[in-house]
């Protein structure tokens, strides 16, 4: 696991792609942060997490697009499967290194508070930590779902174009389904319509509501789909 | 060591391995033979644990290739058909990388430092991959298997896009790799079979069709041993001193080479070696032989024979309907 997470994250930085990645998130969550406080004074951040959230959707797939699909068109899959590394080895090592490279990105949301809390102790008043590391947490979980669907989604093909746009239908899929429950009449319907949206559930994040409940939501999501794609790979095997 | 019983794969309905059993012992080079799509790749594909068997087991070093994979994957190193590289990474990356992968234990440096130099890429160790000519990144690829020492090695032909050196090259770095490892090499190339392998393997319609040494095979397959002479010499006269030869079975003049020059195909019995006889009794009459030589099938031919269904019909295992 070791060799393969050292490998995917060297190759983040050979080619472009991690930079790239790290250029919009940075770029946009600089943005965002613009327009939220520093533009309008406002201390309150929540707002930059909230855009994030929609930019992340698009942006991890391609983080995450080449991860499995590449090494089937090269048919790198052949090393790694015919090594005496374990198929969870294998799915961790790449998702690791997908979570590092989006975790580096994420850290520049931390610099933005500092900063933000320095600004706002001047003048006299209070930073809201607390709200804050909600979202951050909430941010990084939201992270590791989408890196998780994203690789199971690139384990399906080999072609890095269909991996991206079918995570990022998988993505709005997964996501924004609450959308259709407003059209539903019945209340329990509903009830579980909300309760399955990944991002019902990461707004309450937004809302600086730290709940165990929504933590092992989303850790439950990140250990489902990396699971799926260790059986998706087993069953090429035997198909 | 290699011992595969009764293994199949099947894609769907289609039969793609069918019921192959075969051993490959230690210091044995084993060559496995077959047209296009006889199923090659994908005994070799289970046997290095990347596909599933539908059906038998594949034990490495008596080890279960799909009890415990990650126990018998340590003993083999694998080359398949596409030399599995990345070419985003320089060849010192590659091979350290794999060095990890293996979890390896061997001192890395002098190691890589010995596999390079043996398979001849210690002058593009810094380079990136995707700049390798064909025949680099094939030597890499082998590289790649020799990394960590394992006991078998397994090569899918090995040396697709080398030109005529760097085969030779590879050949006696297989031949010498041969004395302490188990070696499974697959090729269509005949002559590269016939010229690293103990022994030969033909598989034809995912089916084994022939297990035995090279010598055995070519030996076997023309039991009846032809001969073809051109003897110089009245046509009749010469037909009837051969045909008094212990042993002969059938004399059949082909044709007039040149004037008063026949040719002969001659047969005799099983096991029968005529040639001296034909000698002596052409000699004491005086009639210059021209030219002998004995029938015996070449590896390419007994290779068509074998996997044409043309085919003498006492081999069991032979596809049925092959095209004639």
């Amino acid at each position: 696991m070791p060799a393969i997470m050292k490998r995917e994250i060297s190759s983040y930085f050979t080619s472009p792609l991690g930079y790239v990645f790290l250029a919009v998130f940075y770029g946009f969550s600089g943005l965002f942060l613009w327009i939220n406080c520093l533009a309008t004074g406002s201390a309150e951040v929540s707002g930059v997490f909230t855009l994030m959230f929609f930019i992340m959707m698009i942006l991890i797939p391609v983080l995450t697009m080449r991860t499995m699909a590449d090494d089937k068109r090269q048919k790198t899959d052949q090393l790694t499967l015919t090594s005496p590394v374990s198929l969870f080895g294998l799915v961790m090592g790449k998702f690791l290194a997908a979570f590092f490279v989006f975790f580096c990105a994420v850290l520049i949301l931390l610099i933005y508070a500092v900063f933000m809390s320095a600004a706002v102790a001047n003048s006299g008043s209070e930073f809201a930590w607390a709200t804050f590391w909600g979202n951050f947490v909430g941010i990084i979980l939201m992270g590791g779902v989408f890196i998780s669907v994203g690789i199971f989604i690139s384990n399906l093909t080999e072609n890095q174009m269909i991996a991206a746009i079918g995570s990022i239908g998988a993505n709005i899929v997964l996501c924004l389904f609450d959308i259709i429950s407003n059209y539903i009449p019945n209340e329990t319907v509903r009830g579980v319509i909300n309760s399955l949206s990944v991002f019902y559930k990461y707004s309450e994040f937004t809302y600086g509501i730290f709940s165990l409940k929504n933590v092992l939501f989303f850790v439950s999501l990140i250990v489902i789909f990396n699971f799926l794609t260790m059986r998706f790979i087993e069953r090429r095997r035997w198909s | 060591m290699i011992e595969v019983k009764n293994l199949s794969k099947s894609y769907g309905s289609k039969l793609a391995v069918d019921n192959i059993s075969f051993t490959a012992n230690e210091s044995e080079i084993l060559g496995f033979l077959g047209p296009n799509g006889a199923g090659k790749s994908t005994t070799m594909n289970m046997l290095t644990g990347y596909l599933s068997s539908s059906g038998g087991e594949a034990l490495i070093n008596g080890i279960d290739v799909l009890e415990d994979p990650v126990g018998a994957k340590k003993n083999i190193g694998y080359l398949p058909e596409q030399p599995p590289l990345y070419l985003d990474m320089t060849v010192s990356e590659y091979l350290n990388f794999v060095y990890e992968l293996k979890k390896c234990r061997l001192p890395r440096r002098s190691h890589l430092n010995e596999i390079c130099s043996l398979v001849k890429i210690t002058d593009v160790q810094k380079r990136v991959i995707r700049n390798l000519s064909k025949g680099y990144r094939q030597r890499v690829g082998v590289a790649q298997a020799l990394v960590g020492n394992p006991s078998t090695l397994i090569l899918d032909e090995p040396t697709v896009g080398l030109d005529p050196k760097q085969i030779i090259e590879i050949r006696t770095l297989i031949k010498k790799l041969g004395k302490n490892h188990t070696v499974i090499l697959s090729s269509h190339i005949l002559s590269e079979v016939q010229a690293v392998c103990d022994r030969i393997i033909v598989i034809d319609k995912g089916k084994l069709v022939a297990n035995d040494t090279t010598e055995n095979l070519s030996h076997n397959l023309s039991a009846d041993h032809k001969l073809t002479v051109q003897i110089e010499g009245a046509n009749k006269e010469v037909q009837a001193l051969l045909k008094q030869i212990p042993d002969m079975v059938e004399v059949h003049m082909n044709r007039e080479v040149e004037k008063n020059v026949f040719e002969y195909e001659l047969n005799a019995k099983e096991g029968a070696d005529v040639r001296r006889e034909v000698f002596k009794r052409m000699a004491a009459r005086n009639y210059p032989i021209l030219l002998m030589r004995s029938s015996e099938l070449t590896l390419e031919e007994i290779f068509l024979k074998l996997t044409t269904g043309d085919f003498y019909g006492n081999v069991e295992n032979i596809g049925t309907g092959g095209a004639k």
